[in-house]
């Protein structure tokens, strides 16, 4: 298809309408979003782009595969980045007020109390030389009202009680060498919700855990979500947890996000031609006796972006435009959106009643 | 060599390893106890369970790269011991899970897909092992040029791809797949996946396949073995071991699967086991299961039950189901 026909179309789908599930006064908005890397080898665009709004109390997923963008994003929020990372572009908003101009003890202020984190390895993220009660009364006595040891200690031993870690009182004297991963995994989120925050991110919770552990977290994360109200961000490559968890999803690749929409419109409507083929990648109960679909190719490396679609490289249906023209997000006619450029082809197909070339 | 009907036997294999639990005190730590499996020629085999059931063990102690304590293993009926093991892993090869440490980083793609060949002396010339080396890669979907090349060059699932041509450089009829697909991303794992099933089609191997992903084994598997604390609990075909589970193990461990579909998912009533896995330097007596079974009885804790057929090959080890 001739760049001009596309561009002709495209003005007509520009200006999508808000996304219907998002409130107009989002908890926390991703505007834009560029991060880059500064290495030896050049500058690693890691996010190029992304934008979304997380509404109080949801849980919002974002998968992708490594290198996607989906943990960069997170550690941007938070502001957590590596010395040779940045935010080049955009802006994070919370509650209305960008997170950039913070100053460093209101963004002190925003971690802990606002906003907190679970890491993917609960080994090297919590400290082997502390006690597991000395690290959570860290974060105690620095962001809430149980401001003495004594305070803290009670309160400590609350939260592991609250995520099922038996005997809570003697895991606080233990060092976290000592305790399982499923145990270990538990105390980062006690800390992590030590302060009652607005938003948690958590960040491929489960990943490092069995099946019958995995199954355990997430039913407390859930359970923990409804009781406290909070809004979850979780970030994973497994689309099972995904498909279990999320209201709202996000599918990212190449650091940009390729399809937003609810859990039904993700697995059941997929509209980027990335997510169609991680959808055939994976088994599932229907696929059992038949080959596998793989998507071809490897994945992307974040070096040597291409200068059009980032999946393009790897897409079986990419057209001519694909290679030349970052698509942009176009909203599909079931109300989610998907940034491909062969959504467009086939609204051109269906107006002109013919093939394009 | 004599008549087999199942190319692998395994009976009453035993894995013990010594560890030091005091100054001079040293305690068995019982990493595989008492796992009796067949494998028919050009079958799948799936072996799961959580981390520390010992299915890595039972890989690898078939391949004696540790000595078993206990029990018999006959390959090709003939009785595997540390005297022909030498031979006879001419014909078992293994595969391991990361793809990353498991292939030697100063050594080019074509030595580590050789060095089986110099070892077992399986070419008559330099020219003939680049042949077979070629031939492997392309076996794999390698290119040619990649030949020259370092482990570092290259991707997750391309380097698994090594691994994998290196286990079959020796043509062998056995390779024991250890989690080859857990440490790549979603989108490589189906790759590998297909590459696995059609190298069965191709070369007619068996397959022991080591993983905890139950969706991933049980697309690939014809018969699968679910492992708990040393112990095989159930036995059974893929798809009967998935619509009609009967230990109270093997029910908990499928209802945590998450399944890539939001209303299944969420209709999915999750069997949460209580606890954590028991320490296998301190097993419990009986069923090792019992301390987090909600069927557990008096009889369960004095004498661990053993498999039994329930019908078409479903062998369950319960008492109580």
């Amino acid at each position: 298809m001739s760049e001009q026909k596309i561009r002709k179309i495209n003005v007509r789908v520009a200006n999508p309408k808000p996304h219907r599930a998002s409130s107009d006064h989002p908890v926390l908005s991703v505007e834009n979003l560029h991060t880059s890397f500064i290495t030896d080898s050049g500058e690693v665009k890691a996010v190029n782009g992304v934008s979304f709004n997380l509404d109080a109390g949801k849980i919002l997923g974002v998968v992708g595969e490594s290198g996607s963008g989906k943990s960069v994003t997170a550690y941007s929020i938070l502001q957590i980045l590596d010395q040779n990372g940045s935010i080049v572009e955009g802006d994070i908003k919370f509650k209305g007020k960008s997170l950039l101009e913070y100053s460093q003890k209101e963004l002190d202020a925003f971690r802990g109390n606002n906003c907190s984190i679970i890491f993917q390895d609960p080994m090297t993220s919590l400290n082997p030389v502390f006690t597991v009660g000395y690290q959570m009364n860290e974060a105690l006595k620095l962001h809430t009202k149980y401001n003495t040891t004594q305070l803290a200690n009670e309160r400590s031993r609350q939260l592991l009680e609250m995520v099922g870690v038996n005997e809570p009182e003697k895991r606080l004297k233990q060092y976290p060498f000592e305790l399982s991963g499923g145990m270990r995994q538990r105390v980062m989120i006690a800390m992590a919700l030590a302060c009652e925050p607005d938003i948690l991110i958590a960040d491929e919770p489960t990943t490092a855990l069995d099946v019958t552990i995995q199954a355990q977290i997430l039913e407390l994360m859930k359970d923990l979500q409804k009781e406290l109200g909070m809004a979850i961000i979780l970030v994973t490559h497994d689309l099972g947890v995904i498909a279990s968890m999320c209201d709202e999803i996000i599918v990212m690749y190449g650091g940009r996000v390729c399809e937003r929409g609810t859990a039904e419109d993700i697995f059941y409507r997929p509209a980027h031609e990335y997510t169609k083929g991680l959808l055939k990648s994976i088994p599932n109960a229907d696929n059992m006796k038949e080959r596998l679909v793989p998507i071809a190719g490897t994945p992307i490396n974040l070096l040597n972006m291409p200068k059009g679609c980032a999946f393009c490289p790897r897409c079986e249906n990419a057209l001519k435009i694909c290679l030349e023209e970052v698509p942009e997000e176009l909203q599909m006619p079931d109300g989610h959106f998907a940034a491909c450029w062969m959504n467009l082809r086939n609204e051109y197909v269906k107006e002109h009643g013919k093939e394009v070339s | 060599m004599a008549d087999y009907e199942y190319l692998v036997e395994v009976n009453d294999l035993q894995m013990h390893f010594p560890v030091k639990t005091g100054f001079f005190k040293k305690t068995p730590l019982k990493a595989v106890d008492g796992v009796s499996f067949n494998i028919k020629p050009g079958e799948t085999l799936g072996l799961v369970g959580e981390s520390g059931c010992g299915k890595t063990t039972v890989g690898r102690t078939l391949l004696h790269l540790y000595e078993p304590t206990g029990g018999t293993f006959k390959f090709k009926g003939e009785e595997v011991t540390s005297k022909n093991i030498g031979r006879l892993r001419k014909e078992m090869q293994m595969v391991f899970q990361d793809p990353y440490s498991s292939l030697n980083p100063r050594m080019t793609v074509e030595d580590i897909i050789g060095e089986p060949l110099d070892v077992h002396h399986l070419y008559e010339s330099k020219e003939d092992r680049r042949e077979q080396v070629l031939h492997l890669m392309e076996l794999v979907g390698l290119n040619a040029e990649h030949a020259t090349r370092y482990a570092h060059e290259f991707s997750g699932g391309q380097r698994q791809r090594i691994g994998i041509a290196r286990a079959l450089a020796v043509h062998p009829s056995f390779i024991v797949c250890d989690e080859p697909v857990s440490a790549l991303d979603v989108s490589i794992q189906a790759q590998v996946i297909n590459m696995f099933e059609e190298l069965q089609e191709k070369l007619g191997v068996t397959y022991l396949f080591i993983a905890h992903d139950l969706l991933v084994v049980h697309h690939i598997s014809d018969r699968i073995a679910v492992m708990y604390l040393g112990r095989i609990v159930e036995i059974a075909d893929a798809d009967e071991l998935n619509e009609n589970p009967i230990h109270p193990y093997t029910l908990s461990l499928l209802s945590a699967v998450c399944v890539p579909d939001p209303i299944k998912a969420k209709a999915n009533k999750r069997i949460i086991l209580e606890g954590d896995v028991p320490s296998p330097l301190n097993m419990p007596s009986g069923c090792p299961f019992r301390t987090r079974c909600r069927y557990a009885t008096e009889q369960c804790a004095q004498e661990a039950p053993s498999l039994t057929d329930r019908g078409n090959g479903h062998m369950v080890a319960c008492w109580n189901k």
